[in-house]
Protein backbone atom coordinates (compact mmCIF):
# COMPACT_ATOMS: atom_id res chain seq x y z
CA UNK A 1 0.00 0.00 0.00
CA UNK A 2 1.17 3.54 -0.80
CA UNK A 3 0.92 5.50 2.82
CA UNK A 4 1.36 8.97 2.79
CA UNK A 5 0.79 9.84 6.48
CA UNK A 6 -2.05 8.60 8.69
CA UNK A 7 -5.85 8.95 8.09
CA UNK A 8 -6.53 8.39 11.78
CA UNK A 9 -4.33 8.98 14.97
CA UNK A 10 -5.71 8.17 17.97
CA UNK A 11 -3.19 9.81 21.22
CA UNK A 12 -3.40 8.70 24.79
CA UNK A 13 -7.26 7.65 23.77
CA UNK A 14 -9.00 6.90 27.27
CA UNK A 15 -12.55 6.04 28.26
CA UNK A 16 -13.62 5.28 31.90
CA UNK A 17 -17.50 4.17 32.62
CA UNK A 18 -18.10 4.73 36.21
CA UNK A 19 -15.58 2.52 38.06
CA UNK A 20 -14.55 0.94 34.89
CA UNK A 21 -11.41 1.73 32.63
CA UNK A 22 -12.43 0.51 29.52
CA UNK A 23 -9.54 2.04 27.72
CA UNK A 24 -6.35 3.40 29.02
CA UNK A 25 -4.51 5.23 27.04
CA UNK A 26 -4.21 3.64 23.97
CA UNK A 27 -2.67 5.62 21.02
CA UNK A 28 -1.77 3.95 17.25
CA UNK A 29 -1.86 5.90 13.87
CA UNK A 30 -4.00 4.19 10.83
CA UNK A 31 -1.85 5.09 7.85
CA UNK A 32 -4.34 5.84 4.43
CA UNK A 33 -4.56 3.00 2.58
CA UNK A 34 -3.78 0.43 5.34
CA UNK A 35 -6.02 -2.21 6.67
CA UNK A 36 -5.52 -2.10 10.93
CA UNK A 37 -6.03 -4.55 12.66
CA UNK A 38 -7.44 -4.25 16.41
CA UNK A 39 -6.91 -7.18 18.21
CA UNK A 40 -7.98 -8.59 21.94
CA UNK A 41 -9.95 -11.11 24.57
CA UNK A 42 -13.73 -10.00 25.25
CA UNK A 43 -13.61 -7.29 27.05
CA UNK A 44 -10.10 -5.49 26.35
CA UNK A 45 -11.93 -2.11 24.54
CA UNK A 46 -12.08 -2.87 21.17
CA UNK A 47 -15.61 -1.80 20.53
CA UNK A 48 -14.94 1.38 23.27
CA UNK A 49 -12.20 2.30 21.14
CA UNK A 50 -14.34 1.78 17.89
CA UNK A 51 -17.33 3.83 19.11
CA UNK A 52 -14.75 6.53 20.46
CA UNK A 53 -13.48 6.85 16.94
CA UNK A 54 -17.13 6.88 15.38
CA UNK A 55 -18.19 9.41 17.67
CA UNK A 56 -20.82 7.04 20.11
CA UNK A 57 -18.75 7.89 22.73
CA UNK A 58 -16.59 11.11 24.00
CA UNK A 59 -13.43 10.35 25.55
CA UNK A 60 -12.64 10.69 28.71
CA UNK A 61 -9.44 11.64 27.80
CA UNK A 62 -6.59 11.57 24.58
CA UNK A 63 -7.66 13.07 21.15
CA UNK A 64 -8.90 11.78 17.45
CA UNK A 65 -7.50 13.23 14.73
CA UNK A 66 -9.08 12.04 11.48
CA UNK A 67 -7.73 13.05 8.03
CA UNK A 68 -6.12 16.14 9.40
CA UNK A 69 -8.69 17.32 11.41
CA UNK A 70 -9.67 16.68 15.17
CA UNK A 71 -12.94 14.72 15.73
CA UNK A 72 -12.88 13.63 19.39
CA UNK A 73 -16.23 14.58 20.78
CA UNK A 74 -17.85 15.02 17.37
CA UNK A 75 -21.26 13.45 16.94
CA UNK A 76 -22.14 10.03 14.86
CA UNK A 77 -23.71 11.04 11.89
CA UNK A 78 -20.89 13.95 12.14
CA UNK A 79 -18.51 11.22 11.48
CA UNK A 80 -20.15 9.74 8.34
CA UNK A 81 -20.82 13.10 7.10
CA UNK A 82 -16.41 13.29 7.28
CA UNK A 83 -16.55 9.45 5.73
CA UNK A 84 -16.81 6.97 8.22
CA UNK A 85 -18.34 4.21 7.61
CA UNK A 86 -18.57 1.65 10.06
CA UNK A 87 -20.79 -1.93 10.60
CA UNK A 88 -21.32 -3.25 13.77
CA UNK A 89 -20.97 -6.00 15.95
CA UNK A 90 -24.58 -6.65 16.42
CA UNK A 91 -25.91 -6.16 13.18
CA UNK A 92 -28.35 -3.20 12.54
CA UNK A 93 -30.04 -3.06 9.34
CA UNK A 94 -33.09 -0.75 8.78
CA UNK A 95 -35.35 -3.85 9.31
CA UNK A 96 -38.23 -2.08 8.26
CA UNK A 97 -36.97 -1.26 4.52
CA UNK A 98 -36.06 -2.71 1.89
CA UNK A 99 -32.28 -3.68 1.37
CA UNK A 100 -32.01 -1.09 -1.67
CA UNK A 101 -34.12 1.57 0.48
CA UNK A 102 -31.36 0.99 3.51
CA UNK A 103 -28.44 1.93 1.23
CA UNK A 104 -30.39 4.84 -0.47
CA UNK A 105 -30.79 6.62 3.00
CA UNK A 106 -27.05 6.47 3.67
CA UNK A 107 -26.52 8.24 -0.23
CA UNK A 108 -28.63 10.50 1.36
CA UNK A 109 -25.62 12.23 3.74
CA UNK A 110 -25.14 15.24 2.25
CA UNK A 111 -29.59 15.83 1.93
CA UNK A 112 -29.33 16.28 5.81
CA UNK A 113 -28.59 19.66 6.43
CA UNK A 114 -30.29 22.84 6.43
CA UNK A 115 -33.94 22.53 5.31
CA UNK A 116 -33.29 20.57 1.78
CA UNK A 117 -34.70 16.87 3.40
CA UNK A 118 -38.08 18.74 3.40
CA UNK A 119 -38.17 19.42 0.05
CA UNK A 120 -36.09 17.04 -1.89
CA UNK A 121 -37.28 13.96 -3.05
CA UNK A 122 -35.14 10.71 -2.22
CA UNK A 123 -36.79 8.00 -4.23
CA UNK A 124 -34.98 9.77 -7.53
CA UNK A 125 -33.58 7.18 -10.46
CA UNK A 126 -30.03 8.09 -9.57
CA UNK A 127 -30.39 7.16 -6.19
CA UNK A 128 -31.82 4.01 -6.81
CA UNK A 129 -29.10 3.61 -9.17
CA UNK A 130 -26.53 4.31 -6.79
CA UNK A 131 -28.16 1.86 -4.09
CA UNK A 132 -27.77 -0.99 -7.10
CA UNK A 133 -24.02 -0.30 -7.79
CA UNK A 134 -23.39 -0.87 -4.06
CA UNK A 135 -25.45 -3.70 -3.75
CA UNK A 136 -23.51 -5.56 -7.01
CA UNK A 137 -20.10 -4.39 -5.10
CA UNK A 138 -21.68 -6.69 -1.97
CA UNK A 139 -23.57 -9.22 -4.26
CA UNK A 140 -26.67 -8.69 -2.53
CA UNK A 141 -28.75 -7.34 -6.07
CA UNK A 142 -30.73 -9.99 -5.79
CA UNK A 143 -31.87 -8.96 -2.73
CA UNK A 144 -32.91 -5.31 -3.48
CA UNK A 145 -36.05 -5.63 -3.14
CA UNK A 146 -36.60 -7.71 -0.13
CA UNK A 147 -36.99 -6.55 3.55
CA UNK A 148 -34.22 -5.88 5.12
CA UNK A 149 -35.40 -7.52 8.38
CA UNK A 150 -35.33 -11.11 6.39
CA UNK A 151 -32.49 -11.58 5.34
CA UNK A 152 -29.48 -14.25 6.94
CA UNK A 153 -27.37 -13.65 8.86
CA UNK A 154 -24.34 -12.76 6.06
CA UNK A 155 -25.99 -10.74 4.33
CA UNK A 156 -26.82 -8.65 6.87
CA UNK A 157 -23.40 -8.01 7.36
CA UNK A 158 -22.73 -7.54 3.69
CA UNK A 159 -25.71 -5.52 3.88
CA UNK A 160 -23.96 -3.09 6.63
CA UNK A 161 -21.10 -2.61 4.27
CA UNK A 162 -22.94 -1.73 1.28
CA UNK A 163 -24.42 0.95 3.33
CA UNK A 164 -21.12 2.45 4.86
CA UNK A 165 -19.89 2.43 1.62
CA UNK A 166 -23.07 4.50 0.39
CA UNK A 167 -21.06 7.46 2.38
CA UNK A 168 -18.17 7.35 0.10
CA UNK A 169 -16.09 6.65 2.90
CA UNK A 170 -12.34 7.32 3.30
CA UNK A 171 -12.10 4.84 6.58
CA UNK A 172 -14.21 1.81 7.11
CA UNK A 173 -14.61 0.42 10.58
CA UNK A 174 -15.80 -2.87 10.51
CA UNK A 175 -16.77 -4.50 14.16
CA UNK A 176 -16.25 -7.88 13.29
CA UNK A 177 -17.38 -9.04 10.14
CA UNK A 178 -16.56 -12.61 9.99
CA UNK A 179 -18.87 -13.71 13.46
CA UNK A 180 -21.20 -15.78 12.68
CA UNK A 181 -20.57 -16.63 9.39
CA UNK A 182 -20.71 -19.75 7.61
CA UNK A 183 -17.09 -21.12 6.51
CA UNK A 184 -17.80 -20.21 2.15
CA UNK A 185 -19.04 -17.18 3.59
CA UNK A 186 -15.81 -16.15 5.64
CA UNK A 187 -14.01 -16.53 2.38
CA UNK A 188 -16.40 -14.27 0.12
CA UNK A 189 -16.25 -11.59 2.60
CA UNK A 190 -12.07 -11.83 2.96
CA UNK A 191 -12.42 -11.10 -0.68
CA UNK A 192 -14.81 -7.93 -0.33
CA UNK A 193 -12.27 -6.72 2.06
CA UNK A 194 -9.60 -6.91 0.44
CA UNK A 195 -11.44 -5.46 -2.74
CA UNK A 196 -12.54 -2.50 -0.37
CA UNK A 197 -9.26 -1.79 0.82
CA UNK A 198 -7.85 -1.95 -3.02
CA UNK A 199 -9.88 0.79 -3.97
CA UNK A 200 -8.45 2.97 -1.76
CA UNK A 201 -10.44 2.33 1.23
CA UNK A 202 -8.59 2.14 4.55
CA UNK A 203 -9.74 -0.16 6.99
CA UNK A 204 -10.15 -0.34 10.68
CA UNK A 205 -10.73 -3.69 11.49
CA UNK A 206 -11.87 -5.87 14.86
CA UNK A 207 -11.85 -9.42 14.56
CA UNK A 208 -11.94 -12.55 16.78
CA UNK A 209 -11.26 -14.63 13.67
CA UNK A 210 -7.83 -14.87 14.30
CA UNK A 211 -7.03 -16.71 11.25
CA UNK A 212 -8.93 -14.14 8.88
CA UNK A 213 -7.51 -11.38 11.24
CA UNK A 214 -3.54 -12.08 10.51
CA UNK A 215 -4.48 -12.92 7.02
CA UNK A 216 -5.88 -9.42 6.30
CA UNK A 217 -4.10 -7.00 8.59
CA UNK A 218 -1.30 -5.25 7.45
CA UNK A 219 -0.16 -4.29 11.15
CA UNK A 220 -2.53 -5.49 14.03
CA UNK A 221 -3.19 -3.55 17.31
CA UNK A 222 -3.64 -5.29 20.21
CA UNK A 223 -5.44 -4.79 23.33
CA UNK A 224 -5.84 -5.97 26.86
CA UNK A 225 -8.16 -4.88 29.67
CA UNK A 226 -7.97 -1.19 27.84
CA UNK A 227 -3.93 -1.03 27.34
CA UNK A 228 -2.39 -1.68 24.01
CA UNK A 229 -0.21 -4.56 24.60
CA UNK A 230 1.49 -4.81 21.01
CA UNK A 231 1.73 -3.25 18.04
CA UNK A 232 3.18 -4.41 14.67
CA UNK A 233 3.08 -7.03 11.99
CA UNK A 234 0.62 -9.78 12.49
CA UNK A 235 3.94 -12.30 12.39
CA UNK A 236 5.68 -10.13 14.81
CA UNK A 237 2.66 -10.11 17.32
CA UNK A 238 1.54 -13.26 17.18
CA UNK A 239 5.21 -14.41 18.21
CA UNK A 240 5.17 -11.40 20.87
CA UNK A 241 4.90 -13.83 24.32
CA UNK A 242 3.13 -11.02 26.06
CA UNK A 243 0.67 -11.37 23.57
CA UNK A 244 0.32 -14.75 23.52
CA UNK A 245 0.28 -15.14 27.32
CA UNK A 246 -2.67 -12.12 27.51
CA UNK A 247 -4.74 -13.15 24.93
CA UNK A 248 -4.11 -16.01 22.99
CA UNK A 249 -3.52 -17.72 26.59
CA UNK A 250 -1.51 -21.10 27.35
CA UNK A 251 -2.87 -22.98 24.62
CA UNK A 252 -1.35 -20.95 21.53
CA UNK A 253 -2.66 -19.28 18.55
CA UNK A 254 -4.93 -22.33 17.32
CA UNK A 255 -6.87 -23.01 19.93
CA UNK A 256 -7.71 -19.47 20.57
CA UNK A 257 -8.88 -19.10 16.98
CA UNK A 258 -10.98 -22.74 17.17
CA UNK A 259 -12.45 -21.17 20.43
CA UNK A 260 -14.53 -18.47 19.53
CA UNK B 1 -77.18 15.90 5.14
CA UNK B 2 -79.03 16.13 8.25
CA UNK B 3 -77.07 18.36 10.76
CA UNK B 4 -76.43 15.29 12.96
CA UNK B 5 -74.19 13.88 10.39
CA UNK B 6 -72.71 17.23 9.69
CA UNK B 7 -71.63 17.33 12.93
CA UNK B 8 -70.58 13.60 13.61
CA UNK B 9 -68.46 13.86 10.34
CA UNK B 10 -66.97 17.22 11.20
CA UNK B 11 -65.55 15.74 14.23
CA UNK B 12 -64.27 13.09 12.45
CA UNK B 13 -62.57 15.49 10.28
CA UNK B 14 -60.95 17.15 12.84
CA UNK B 15 -59.65 13.87 14.64
CA UNK B 16 -58.20 12.65 11.83
CA UNK B 17 -56.19 15.69 11.50
CA UNK B 18 -55.45 15.49 14.72
CA UNK B 19 -54.20 12.23 14.29
CA UNK B 20 -52.56 12.84 11.70
CA UNK B 21 -50.16 15.01 13.14
CA UNK B 22 -49.95 11.49 15.26
CA UNK B 23 -48.52 9.70 12.88
CA UNK B 24 -45.87 12.04 11.66
CA UNK B 25 -44.33 11.31 15.83
CA UNK B 26 -45.45 7.81 16.26
CA UNK B 27 -45.67 6.22 13.27
CA UNK B 28 -43.03 7.76 10.93
CA UNK B 29 -40.42 8.70 13.60
CA UNK B 30 -41.14 5.69 15.98
CA UNK B 31 -40.99 7.96 18.81
CA UNK B 32 -44.29 7.35 21.48
CA UNK B 33 -46.29 10.33 22.23
CA UNK B 34 -49.32 9.57 24.61
CA UNK B 35 -49.54 13.46 25.12
CA UNK B 36 -50.68 14.71 21.92
CA UNK B 37 -54.02 16.09 23.08
CA UNK B 38 -51.93 18.70 24.86
CA UNK B 39 -51.14 20.34 21.32
CA UNK B 40 -54.20 19.92 20.39
CA UNK B 41 -55.37 21.89 23.36
CA UNK B 42 -52.33 24.35 22.33
CA UNK B 43 -53.95 25.15 19.40
CA UNK B 44 -57.36 25.47 20.37
CA UNK B 45 -56.76 27.76 23.07
CA UNK B 46 -54.25 29.72 21.37
CA UNK B 47 -57.03 30.53 18.52
CA UNK B 48 -59.57 30.84 21.22
CA UNK B 49 -57.85 33.43 23.21
CA UNK B 50 -56.44 35.34 19.31
CA UNK B 51 -59.75 35.09 18.29
CA UNK B 52 -62.08 36.42 21.81
CA UNK B 53 -59.25 38.89 23.32
CA UNK B 54 -57.07 39.97 20.18
CA UNK B 55 -59.84 40.17 17.94
CA UNK B 56 -58.46 38.19 15.08
CA UNK B 57 -60.05 36.23 12.72
CA UNK B 58 -59.95 32.44 11.81
CA UNK B 59 -57.30 33.43 9.23
CA UNK B 60 -55.32 35.68 10.60
CA UNK B 61 -55.11 34.10 13.92
CA UNK B 62 -54.13 30.41 12.25
CA UNK B 63 -50.45 31.28 11.05
CA UNK B 64 -49.91 32.18 14.87
CA UNK B 65 -51.21 29.26 16.29
CA UNK B 66 -49.04 27.04 14.33
CA UNK B 67 -46.06 28.92 15.21
CA UNK B 68 -46.99 28.96 19.05
CA UNK B 69 -47.94 25.18 18.57
CA UNK B 70 -45.17 24.72 16.58
CA UNK B 71 -42.90 26.69 19.01
CA UNK B 72 -44.77 24.77 21.90
CA UNK B 73 -43.61 21.55 20.46
CA UNK B 74 -39.69 22.25 20.24
CA UNK B 75 -39.72 23.40 23.95
CA UNK B 76 -41.48 20.37 25.04
CA UNK B 77 -39.98 18.21 22.86
CA UNK B 78 -36.06 19.10 22.88
CA UNK B 79 -35.94 17.51 26.42
CA UNK B 80 -39.20 14.72 25.92
CA UNK B 81 -37.11 13.26 23.17
CA UNK B 82 -33.99 12.68 25.34
CA UNK B 83 -35.04 9.97 26.50
CA UNK B 84 -36.71 6.87 24.67
CA UNK B 85 -39.68 4.32 24.86
CA UNK B 86 -41.63 3.61 28.08
CA UNK B 87 -39.99 7.12 29.73
CA UNK B 88 -41.31 9.10 26.86
CA UNK B 89 -44.16 7.80 26.93
CA UNK B 90 -44.31 8.81 30.72
CA UNK B 91 -42.91 12.31 29.62
CA UNK B 92 -45.33 12.73 27.13
CA UNK B 93 -48.12 12.14 29.64
CA UNK B 94 -46.48 13.93 31.83
CA UNK B 95 -46.91 17.24 29.65
CA UNK B 96 -50.29 16.28 28.84
CA UNK B 97 -51.51 16.60 32.62
CA UNK B 98 -49.23 20.15 33.35
CA UNK B 99 -51.06 21.91 29.78
CA UNK B 100 -54.36 20.90 31.12
CA UNK B 101 -53.76 21.60 34.79
CA UNK B 102 -52.23 25.52 33.15
CA UNK B 103 -55.53 25.18 31.53
CA UNK B 104 -57.24 24.17 34.34
CA UNK B 105 -55.67 27.04 37.37
CA UNK B 106 -54.65 30.08 35.13
CA UNK B 107 -57.37 32.40 35.23
CA UNK B 108 -56.62 34.00 32.12
CA UNK B 109 -57.70 31.02 30.67
CA UNK B 110 -61.20 30.68 31.85
CA UNK B 111 -60.49 27.79 34.82
CA UNK B 112 -62.64 24.97 34.26
CA UNK B 113 -65.68 26.53 33.33
CA UNK B 114 -63.15 27.51 29.76
CA UNK B 115 -63.34 29.95 27.13
CA UNK B 116 -66.19 30.96 25.52
CA UNK B 117 -67.97 33.24 22.63
CA UNK B 118 -65.14 32.36 20.41
CA UNK B 119 -66.38 33.43 16.86
CA UNK B 120 -67.86 31.24 13.51
CA UNK B 121 -64.87 31.30 11.07
CA UNK B 122 -65.50 33.77 8.05
CA UNK B 123 -65.14 33.10 4.36
CA UNK B 124 -65.70 35.47 2.31
CA UNK B 125 -68.30 37.83 4.43
CA UNK B 126 -69.91 33.98 4.71
CA UNK B 127 -70.01 32.51 8.37
CA UNK B 128 -68.74 29.15 7.88
CA UNK B 129 -71.47 26.74 9.83
CA UNK B 130 -72.62 23.42 9.31
CA UNK B 131 -72.01 22.10 5.73
CA UNK B 132 -69.28 25.17 5.22
CA UNK B 133 -67.43 24.27 7.90
CA UNK B 134 -67.21 20.55 6.99
CA UNK B 135 -66.06 21.53 3.90
CA UNK B 136 -62.92 23.49 5.63
CA UNK B 137 -62.23 20.92 7.26
CA UNK B 138 -62.09 18.10 4.71
CA UNK B 139 -59.86 20.73 3.02
CA UNK B 140 -57.61 21.00 6.06
CA UNK B 141 -57.96 17.43 6.45
CA UNK B 142 -56.93 16.89 2.67
CA UNK B 143 -54.26 19.49 2.60
CA UNK B 144 -52.63 17.47 5.58
CA UNK B 145 -52.98 14.20 3.78
CA UNK B 146 -51.02 15.77 0.93
CA UNK B 147 -48.29 16.98 3.46
CA UNK B 148 -47.93 13.64 4.79
CA UNK B 149 -47.78 12.35 1.58
CA UNK B 150 -45.10 14.80 0.59
CA UNK B 151 -43.08 14.39 4.01
CA UNK B 152 -42.55 10.48 3.38
CA UNK B 153 -40.94 11.24 -0.90
CA UNK B 154 -38.65 13.84 1.07
CA UNK B 155 -34.94 12.66 2.82
CA UNK B 156 -36.93 13.94 6.02
CA UNK B 157 -39.38 11.68 5.91
CA UNK B 158 -36.94 8.46 5.08
CA UNK B 159 -34.41 9.85 7.70
CA UNK B 160 -37.52 9.69 10.05
CA UNK B 161 -37.81 5.66 8.98
CA UNK B 162 -34.40 5.33 9.22
CA UNK B 163 -34.39 6.63 12.59
CA UNK B 164 -37.69 4.96 13.97
CA UNK B 165 -36.18 1.60 12.60
CA UNK B 166 -32.46 1.64 14.44
CA UNK B 167 -31.50 5.30 15.95
CA UNK B 168 -27.74 3.74 16.02
CA UNK B 169 -27.58 2.65 12.57
CA UNK B 170 -29.31 5.91 11.54
CA UNK B 171 -26.66 8.29 12.99
CA UNK B 172 -23.95 6.27 11.36
CA UNK B 173 -25.75 6.74 8.17
CA UNK B 174 -25.29 10.83 8.72
CA UNK B 175 -28.42 11.15 10.50
CA UNK B 176 -28.70 13.85 12.93
CA UNK B 177 -31.43 11.19 15.44
CA UNK B 178 -32.29 14.69 17.20
CA UNK B 179 -32.59 16.72 14.29
CA UNK B 180 -35.54 14.59 13.25
CA UNK B 181 -37.00 13.47 16.08
CA UNK B 182 -37.61 16.84 16.36
CA UNK B 183 -38.99 17.73 13.35
CA UNK B 184 -41.18 15.06 13.19
CA UNK B 185 -42.11 16.11 16.77
CA UNK B 186 -42.95 19.82 15.41
CA UNK B 187 -44.37 19.31 12.21
CA UNK B 188 -47.33 16.77 14.20
CA UNK B 189 -47.90 19.37 17.12
CA UNK B 190 -48.28 21.97 14.39
CA UNK B 191 -51.03 19.81 12.76
CA UNK B 192 -52.70 19.19 15.93
CA UNK B 193 -52.30 22.52 16.34
CA UNK B 194 -54.70 23.27 12.79
CA UNK B 195 -56.98 20.56 14.19
CA UNK B 196 -57.10 22.31 17.92
CA UNK B 197 -57.80 25.47 15.87
CA UNK B 198 -61.01 24.04 13.65
CA UNK B 199 -62.15 22.65 17.35
CA UNK B 200 -62.44 25.95 18.94
CA UNK B 201 -63.58 27.66 15.94
CA UNK B 202 -66.41 24.61 15.28
CA UNK B 203 -67.41 24.41 19.24
CA UNK B 204 -67.39 28.34 19.77
CA UNK B 205 -66.41 26.73 23.78
CA UNK B 206 -63.31 25.43 25.13
CA UNK B 207 -62.54 23.32 28.22
CA UNK B 208 -59.38 21.73 29.73
CA UNK B 209 -61.40 18.56 29.59
CA UNK B 210 -61.40 18.72 26.27
CA UNK B 211 -57.86 18.04 25.63
CA UNK B 212 -57.64 15.56 28.66
CA UNK B 213 -55.60 12.67 28.93
CA UNK B 214 -58.15 10.30 27.60
CA UNK B 215 -58.10 12.28 24.19
CA UNK B 216 -54.41 11.46 24.01
CA UNK B 217 -55.67 7.89 24.35
CA UNK B 218 -58.13 8.13 21.73
CA UNK B 219 -55.77 9.67 19.01
CA UNK B 220 -53.33 7.08 19.69
CA UNK B 221 -56.19 4.56 19.75
CA UNK B 222 -57.13 6.08 16.02
CA UNK B 223 -53.78 5.34 14.73
CA UNK B 224 -53.00 2.16 16.30
CA UNK B 225 -56.52 0.75 14.72
CA UNK B 226 -55.80 2.25 11.26
CA UNK B 227 -51.94 1.22 10.81
CA UNK B 228 -49.44 3.47 12.33
CA UNK B 229 -47.01 5.18 9.45
CA UNK B 230 -49.51 4.43 6.96
CA UNK B 231 -51.01 7.10 4.68
CA UNK B 232 -54.60 6.30 5.21
CA UNK B 233 -54.34 4.29 8.27
CA UNK B 234 -55.28 7.56 10.02
CA UNK B 235 -58.66 8.24 8.34
CA UNK B 236 -59.52 5.24 8.36
CA UNK B 237 -58.83 4.98 12.43
CA UNK B 238 -60.92 7.88 12.89
CA UNK B 239 -63.76 6.88 10.66
CA UNK B 240 -64.36 3.92 12.63
CA UNK B 241 -63.58 5.01 16.01
CA UNK B 242 -65.74 8.54 14.81
CA UNK B 243 -68.70 6.95 13.76
CA UNK B 244 -68.85 3.67 16.26
CA UNK B 245 -70.15 5.43 19.07
CA UNK B 246 -72.66 6.73 17.28
CA UNK B 247 -73.68 3.90 15.63
CA UNK B 248 -73.93 1.79 19.18
CA UNK B 249 -75.70 4.84 20.93
CA UNK B 250 -76.00 2.39 24.11
CA UNK B 251 -72.04 1.75 24.29
CA UNK B 252 -71.11 5.02 24.19
CA UNK B 253 -70.52 5.63 27.78
CA UNK B 254 -68.12 2.52 27.62
CA UNK B 255 -66.18 4.47 25.13
CA UNK B 256 -62.60 3.91 26.98
CA UNK B 257 -63.34 0.11 27.59
CA UNK B 258 -63.81 -0.05 23.74
CA UNK B 259 -60.55 1.74 23.01
CA UNK B 260 -59.11 0.29 25.62
CA UNK B 261 -60.49 -3.57 24.37
CA UNK B 262 -59.24 -2.53 20.55
CA UNK B 263 -55.68 -1.59 21.24
CA UNK B 264 -55.42 -4.96 23.01
CA UNK B 265 -56.61 -6.97 20.21
CA UNK B 266 -55.13 -4.53 17.65
CA UNK B 267 -51.63 -5.73 18.73
CA UNK B 268 -52.30 -8.86 19.28
CA UNK B 269 -53.62 -10.14 16.24
CA UNK B 270 -53.13 -6.77 13.54
CA UNK B 271 -49.84 -5.22 15.63
CA UNK B 272 -49.33 -3.33 11.82
CA UNK B 273 -52.69 -1.70 12.46
CA UNK B 274 -55.58 -2.23 9.62
CA UNK B 275 -53.82 -0.71 6.90
CA UNK B 276 -50.25 -1.88 8.46
CA UNK B 277 -48.06 -4.21 6.45
CA UNK B 278 -49.60 -8.02 6.53
CA UNK B 279 -52.69 -7.05 7.83
CA UNK B 280 -55.82 -8.89 6.79
CA UNK B 281 -57.36 -5.63 4.95
CA UNK B 282 -54.08 -5.34 2.73
CA UNK B 283 -54.15 -8.71 1.82
CA UNK B 284 -57.87 -8.80 0.80
CA UNK B 285 -57.24 -5.38 -1.01
CA UNK B 286 -54.33 -6.86 -2.97
CA UNK B 287 -56.35 -9.76 -3.86
CA UNK B 288 -59.14 -8.06 -5.38
CA UNK B 289 -56.38 -5.79 -7.30
CA UNK B 290 -54.79 -8.97 -8.11
CA UNK B 291 -58.01 -10.14 -9.39
CA UNK B 292 -59.22 -7.16 -11.23
CA UNK B 293 -56.08 -7.52 -13.19
CA UNK B 294 -56.61 -11.19 -14.39
CA UNK B 295 -59.93 -9.86 -15.72
CA UNK B 296 -58.30 -7.29 -17.68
Amino acid sequence: MTGDGAILSVRGLSKRFGGLQAVDRVSFDLMRGEILGLLGPNGAGKTTCFNMISGVHRPTEGTIHFDGRRTDGLEPHRMAELGVGRTFQIVRPFASMTVAENVMTALGRSNYRGIHPLFRRWDTKPCRDGAMELLERVGLTSYAARNAGQLPLGDHRRLEIARALALAPKLLLLDESFSGLRHEEVARMEGLIRSLSDSGISILLIEHNMKVAMSLSQRVVVLDHGRKLAEGSPEAVAADPEVIEAYLGKGGIVDAAGGV
Amino acid sequence: MSTYVITVATFIAIQAIVAYGLNIIVGYAGQISLGHAAFFGIGAYSAAVLSTKAGLSFWSALPLVLLICGIFGALLGLPSLRVREDFLAITTIGINFIVEAVFLYVPFFGGAMGLGGIPKVVFFGMRLKGGGLLALCLVCLALVILLCRWFTKSWAGLACRAVAADESAASSSGISPVRFKLLAFVLGTVIAGLGGSLYAHRMGFITPADFAFPVSTMILSIIVLGGMGTLWGPLLGAVILGALPEIFRPIADYRMLLYGALLLLMVRFQPGGLLGDASVLRSILARMKGGGGRDR
